[in-house]
């Protein structure tokens, strides 16, 4: 059986560092998810593996229709839109949490991954780095 | 992966939505208001003793002591900072803030 031989890429893909931001905070009750949100378009420069994990409040993150207008901070939530072209992997949004808080994916303002808890965890494990915001 | 919770249990969901996450073999460190969690005769004392079925939870003992809380479920592992620290060195760390 021959030695499988990676490619310079390959090694290149398996070189980088694992990062998982978890959300799991309301968009304008704390300063969390936009300082998240930033700390990931920062990291998204470094070419790394990034996959963002929408949980609990997090999920209000992604709700679409957001105005601020009237509490005058900045509305961030479009940003998420975007995080696709900044090369970030997967949007993972928890199935239960969207439920629970009454939304479903058409809520979103964005496209997503609705994931289990079951497929998280194994996923989890195997982060090198996990930020949570 | 280490997963850490640092908030009382009665008025956060953080326990109960990092345990949804904890695979078998992670360990559980509870600390600062945390550690609320780990005493017995609370409401989430079955939520805790479930998860002490699957994985291993440890307590701060100086937030412990702080806080003046004794009879903590059974099966919780007591450490110290040096425990602490040589849990972090350990495993890769997923803070449940």
């Amino acid at each position: 059986m021959a030695e499988e031989i990676k490619t310079d890429e390959e090694q290149a893909e398996e070189d980088k560092t694992k990062f998982l931001f978890i959300m799991k905070k309301s968009p304008h009750g704390s300063t969390y998810p936009q300082e998240g949100l930033e700390v990931i378009l920062i990291m998204a420069a470094y070419d790394q593996i990034i996959n963002v994990l929408f949980t609990d409040d997090g999920v209000f993150c992604l709700k679409k229709g957001q105005d601020t207008a009237g509490i005058m901070v900045k509305n961030f939530s479009a940003t998420f839109k975007a995080l696709e072209s900044y090369g970030v992997e997967h949007l993972y949004v928890d199935r239960q949490s969207l439920k629970d808080r009454g939304l479903t994916e058409a809520d979103l303002l964005t496209p997503v991954e609705l994931v289990d808890e079951d497929e998280m965890r194994e996923f989890i494990r195997e982060q090198d780095v996990i930020l949570p915001f | 992966m280490l997963f850490t919770v640092n908030k009382s249990p009665f008025i956060t969901q953080n326990l109960k939505s990092c345990l949804k996450y904890v695979a078998k073999c992670c360990p559980i460190l509870l600390y600062e208001d945390g550690v609320y969690a780990a005493v017995a005769g609370t409401t989430v004392e079955p939520m805790i003793k479930d998860a002490l079925k699957r994985v291993d939870i440890y307590v701060l003992q100086e937030d412990v002591k702080a806080r003046g809380l004794d009879n903590l479920i059974d099966g919780i592992k007591v450490v110290d900072y040096a425990g602490f620290v040589d849990l972090v060195v350990e495993h890769n760390v997923c803070p449940w803030i």
